[in-house]
């Protein structure tokens, strides 16, 4: 991975945060105290991510650097650490599929093999069509629904080799399903319905 | 203070070691890639792994605070296998490519894969190959042999203030590298060569030019700057091929500057190997040293003694400068001068010429103003040193000159040498700071005392270090930071106008003008050499740079690496620079051309050997009976009061890769040169 891998090689001239942004990053460097607004750099580098449709580029980093008073070096090698930031553009839709043993186990690879049939793409790369970016990822900690795709901030559940494919239709066409399990089912209950304390109240919405 | 037992030998070191220092104060001697004792504890290689009684496991003795009590045993059998499994995890990723790697022979990876490897890998895969980085013209990566020790991260983060190198990445995939792969912007950035364990930052200009164990070692001193950096010039047969620091606490700690490193190929390059002399057709032909000097006893005999001046140039050793001096004072001319550049010094008093403060003294100081001068570029280690001062306990610095990046924060305070006035007034709000401060330090550079008004910058500093009482029985906060290496010797030599002689700007005005017949320039070469058209002009030196070129004789004498010689470094401490090679062709020492020469016209010097020489300077100056000590000077009042003129002060050198003759011969320091241009101009085009 050399500097030409890790990042765009066609990058914006200019970077500025946004309104909402700007309000997100008040809020992120008040969290630390005085002299130690550093430890503000993975939130800001998100925040530069969300509002840049999912990737930083290099004037972000720059920018954010002298917002927090660190070298540029330090928010590059913050930035690179973590698989969550993309140096590089990617899709509107930014799938992350969880690959982490539970998911196997549940049949995550009809999950891959769904989106390489259908939009023939590996782990790190974009579609045809550019809409689409894969990431095969570690635990997205909801082990208890999976196999779990993660499209951009929202998780999809329970998904098997069908689901996954009209997810993909429905994303494809702009209108994304509702987000959680695809079966059904409430939170992390048994597949077949609640088993114990029946007679309480629900109190989450009931689809 | 806590006692530990090492190896069964009890040992008690300061509050605040750590295990690893420790062991080596109990003679244990501990395998280490991340811990330098200079930079920051990362922790990250565990190849210094030591048994501790009560812990269940190995413990990495360099980020282990050494407690009272504690048992450690450096020796048990458990402590070599985890070394040994650290060392077979360090080599899975690193190349088998000793015998074409420039940093076999002195390779730390190498030297204790020797204890700790195993005869063979038990490794099958693929091994991990990472691409070069672009480092600038200094710096040659071979990136898979890094093991991320990140000790050239942490020594350009911390001690070179440029924050340009990182890790990028993380577990197997991390990678150093300098942000974006631009050059490494700092005027030290070499060093990260000598810190680097293994092969993977090795030296761009020596790549593939020697192995260690072919190579003369010698120690000597370097002359790029005026700091006396403690350095060991490597030379293979009669070419000069490396320059290495030296330990020295006092002044160079164990780095040294680019320039100082990477300077030397200039020797090999325009340099003057034969005596030449400037024919009828207004052309230098060669000739033999007996014409050369019958040309220019013919001429002495025709010029009145008032008409002859001479000047020492910025590299010059003390010995040549004597000799010079002895000359001219036989032959009954004042017009001697060293100060090339103009600066308003006297050699009457020490304390107003040296750095009385001296390096190490910086790290007690807690106040600094700098005047008219760049430490960054005139002497970088030094500077380090200052940043690392302000590191440690944020002390106020201020300027008086243009907007710098000194690696530390500055308050400047304006370009104007009216704000000194308002400082030695105690007008001005910094000078509070100052007089509140215990050790407060003034540093002056050749941009502030080579100004017309220099005496009365002199008078303003001499009067702020008084105010401030910067001077007291056990500090003596008053600075001057010459950049030349022959200046502080030519001045305690008392190579300055006689009665009645003139300065620089006085022989050379006087030059144009017709009243100065004949100039001796003494490695002379940042002149303004067309002042010099009139005079017949004598260069004697070792390289076809300015000097050389409006001479009507040249003698080739000695550079600093091919003679011994005496130098005197900003703090008043007299160093030996020793001889590593050969002056190239008719080329000799310059204090024996000068012997030579007094013969031919009946003015012979009274020394015979350098010895001789050495004992007569030491006689008339004992300052040179002492080497590498600081001799104090006695505070004294100098500078001449006077009304300072309101032009905007400079630093003493705007540009720090090519600044004497040996530097702009270099193919080095131009590439150094241009890199820094670009890396300026793509900093303006932003």
């Amino acid at each position: 991975m050399s500097i030409q891998t890790l990042i765009a090689e066609e990058q914006p001239e200019h970077f500025a945060f946004d309104k909402a942004s700007e309000k997100e990053i008040k809020k992120a460097i008040s969290k630390y105290p005085e002299g130690r607004q550093a430890s503000a750099v993975k939130s800001l580098l998100y925040i530069a991510q969300k509002q840049n449709d999912n990737w930083i580029p290099v004037k972000a980093i720059e920018e954010i650097a002298k917002r927090l008073d660190m070298a540029e070096m330090r928010v590059l090698e913050v930035a690179s650490f973590y698989s969550m930031f993309n140096l590089k553009p990617v899709g509107k839709y930014y799938l992350q599929a969880c690959g982490t043993t539970p998911c196997m186990l549940r049949g995550s690879d009809d999950v891959m093999r769904c989106i390489k049939d259908k939009l023939d793409i590996s782990s790190g790369e974009t579609s045809a069509c550019g809409k689409f970016s894969l990431l095969e990822v570690e635990c997205l900690g909801a082990c208890v629904n999976a196999p779990i795709l993660q499209v951009n901030d929202d998780f999809y559940e329970d998904l098997d080799y069908q689901a996954t494919k009209d997810l993909l239709e429905a994303l494809e066409a702009d209108s994304p399903p509702d987000v959680g399990s695809v079966m059904g089912r409430q939170g992390s209950e048994a597949e077949g319905g609640a088993t114990t304390l029946k007679a309480a109240k629900r109190s989450g919405k009931k689809k | 203070m806590p006692k530990l037992t090492v190896d069964g030998i009890e040992v008690e070191v300061e509050d605040g070691a750590t295990v690893l220092q420790a062991c080596e104060e109990a003679g244990a001697e501990i395998p280490r890639f991340c811990y330098h004792e200079r930079l920051s504890i990362a922790g990250n290689c565990r190849m210094c792994l030591v048994d501790m009684e009560r812990a269940p496991k190995p413990v990495a003795s360099c980020a282990m605070p050494a407690g009272d009590g504690m048992v450690i045993s450096t020796k048990s059998e458990r402590v070599k296998k985890a070394r040994e499994g650290v060392m077979e995890f360090l080599l899975v990723n690193h190349p088998l490519d000793c015998p074409i790697c420039d940093q076999g022979g002195e390779c730390d990876l190498q030297d204790q894969a020797m204890g700790y490897g195993h005869d063979a890998s038990r490794y099958g895969e693929n091994k991990r190959a990472v691409s070069e980085k672009h480092m600038g013209p200094l710096i040659k990566t071979v990136m898979t042999r890094c093991i991320h020790c990140t000790r050239c991260v942490r020594f350009s983060t911390e001690v070179a203030g440029v924050a340009d190198l990182g890790a990028i990445g993380r577990g197997e995939g991390v990678e150093i590298t300098t942000y974006l792969e631009k050059t490494l912007a700092s005027e030290l950035s070499a060093n990260v060569i000598d810190l680097c364990p293994v092969g993977a930052l090795t030296s761009r200009p020596y790549a593939f030019v020697a192995r260690p164990w072919e190579l003369n070692k010698v120690e000597s001193i370097d002359v790029s700057d005026a700091m006396g950096a403690n350095i060991r010039i490597d030379a293979r047969g009669n070419q000069v091929l490396r320059v290495l620091p030296r330990l020295n606490e006092d002044i160079n700690e164990e780095w040294i500057s680019d320039k100082a490193r990477y300077a030397i190929d200039g020797l090999r390059r325009q340099r003057l190997d034969k005596p030449y002399l400037r024919g009828e057709d207004g052309r230098l032909h060669p000739v033999s040293w007996d014409d050369a000097f019958a040309a220019i006893a013919g001429r002495m005999k025709k010029t009145k003694a008032d008409k002859m001046a001479a000047i020492a140039g910025d590299q010059i050793d003390a010995e040549a400068m004597f000799a010079l001096k002895s000359l001219f004072e036989k032959v009954g001319s004042p017009h001697i001068d060293c100060r090339q550049d103009g600066a308003k010094l006297t050699a009457k008093n020490r304390s107003s010429y040296i750095f009385n403060t001296t390096i190490a003294g910086i790290d007690e100081a807690d106040a600094i103003v700098i005047i008219g001068s760049n430490p960054r570029i005139e002497a970088p280690v030094m500077n380090a040193r200052i940043r690392r001062r302000y590191l440690n306990a944020q002390i106020p610095i201020a300027h008086i000159g243009p907007e710098l990046d000194l690696t530390y924060p500055v308050e400047n305070l304006g370009d104007d040498m009216a704000v000194l006035e308002a400082l030695a007034s105690g007008k001005h709000p910094f000078a509070k700071q100052l007089k509140k401060a215990k050790k407060p330090m003034v540093i002056v550079g050749m941009g502030a005392l080579r100004r017309a008004d220099g005496s009365a910058v002199m008078a303003l500093c001499h009067q702020l270090a008084e105010g401030v009482g910067m001077v007291t029985a056990d500090w003596n906060g008053f600075n001057v930071l010459h950049h030349a290496a022959a200046r502080v010797a030519g001045l305690d030599l008392g190579f300055v106008p006689g009665k009645g002689g003139k300065d620089v700007q006085g022989i050379l005005s006087a030059a144009t003008k017709g009243e100065m017949d004949f100039v001796w320039l003494l490695g002379a070469d940042e002149l303004d050499t067309d002042m010099l058209a009139k005079p017949f002009v004598v260069y004697q030196g070792h390289h076809g740079d300015k000097g050389a070129q409006c001479a009507d004789v040249v003698l080739p004498g000695a550079a600093w690496a091919e003679k011994d010689g005496l130098y005197v470094n900003f703090e008043g401490r007299v160093q030996m620079a020793r001889r590593a090679a050969f002056p190239p062709g008719d080329a000799r020492e310059d204090w024996a051309i000068l012997r030579a020469f007094s013969e031919t016209i009946n003015k012979t010097l009274s020394f015979d050997s350098l010895n001789e020489l050495r004992k007569q300077m030491v006689a008339e100056v004992p300052v040179f009976a002492k080497l590498d000590e600081i001799q104090p000077a006695k505070w004294a009042k100098f500078g001449r009061t006077a009304k300072v003129k309101s032009e905007p002060v400079e630093a003493g050198l705007d540009e720090f890769y090519m600044t004497s003759a040996i530097s702009r011969a270099s193919e080095t320091m131009a590439e150094c040169y241009q890199a820094n241009q670009a890396g300026k101009s793509a900093i303006a085009a932003e």
